[in-house]
């Protein structure tokens, strides 16, 4: 393909961007979120402990505090964009079938989208008190 | 040392684990009735089991992870440091879930 006898410019093999077309976006976005995650993981867990043992209006209250609110759809964010990417790893290491590997892969951007916006959208209505 | 499957393992458990997490969030936006099937969940002996299990896989993939950007920018490949950056990665883990784990029930216990 990029043999000594290729008609390909330079330029047109880096715009190919390989065999999967997508050059390293993904393998960018993984390190991104990670690096996201580990700057998030300590007020994460501090916002866990906080909700443990309050009931429903306490939880609610904490919740929908908007600080609180910003650092949860950030680590979401991260998280499900990061489960996406390392999920999609697997599917194509391990599963060799084409048909059943695409629609695994179709399987885990539905299931990563869905916890997403399930959750994002769970907040939001927390931050607007109703 | 066998510790990249871990990761990987890890991986897919938290993966299957954010439902729990999701479902947490939902039944707080939902209300107390909802909220309180959670807290009946989290509060029994499987539900506490899954949550230290979650907690677990979680700090092992975060300090596995953070022995994977040290590879990233291109250290820690000789044989002595890379056994010293997985059994680090293993003892970090478990230290950091009891860790979280006691302030927990420091916090969290008496309320």
């Amino acid at each position: 393909m990029s043999g000594p006898s290729s008609m390909r410019t330079p330029l047109e093999r880096v715009r190919g961007l390989g065999s999967a077309h997508t050059g390293t976006g993904d393998f960018w976005r993984q390190r991104l979120t990670a690096v996201a995650m580990t700057l998030l993981i300590v007020p994460v867990i501090v916002v866990v402990i906080m909700l443990i043992g309050r009931n429903h209006a306490g939880a609610a209250q904490i919740l929908g505090s908007i600080p609180i609110a910003i650092i949860l759809l950030l680590f979401i964010v991260a998280s499900t964009w990061h489960m996406k990417i390392g999920m999609q790893v697997v599917i194509e290491d391990y599963i060799h079938n084409e048909k059943l590997k695409i629609a695994s892969v179709m399987a885990n951007n539905f299931f990563c989208v869905a916890v997403a916006l399930a959750s994002i959208y769970a907040i939001l209505k927390l931050s607007s008190g109703v | 040392m066998a510790l990249s499957i871990v990761h990987r393992a890890t991986g897919v458990a938290l993966y299957f684990g954010t439902l729990l997490l999701a479902w947490w969030l939902i039944a707080a936006a939902s209300g107390p009735t909802a909220y309180a099937n959670v807290q009946a969940f989290t509060g029994s002996a499987i539900g506490k089991l899954i949550v230290f299990g979650y907690t677990w896989a979680l700090m092992h993939h975060l300090c596995s992870g953070i022995r994977h950007f040290v590879w990233d920018l291109g250290y820690g490949f000789k044989a002595n440091e890379r056994e010293a950056l997985t059994w680090g990665a293993l003892v970090a883990g478990i230290a950091l879930t009891v860790l979280v784990w006691i302030i927990a029930y420091a916090v969290g216990g008496g309320r």
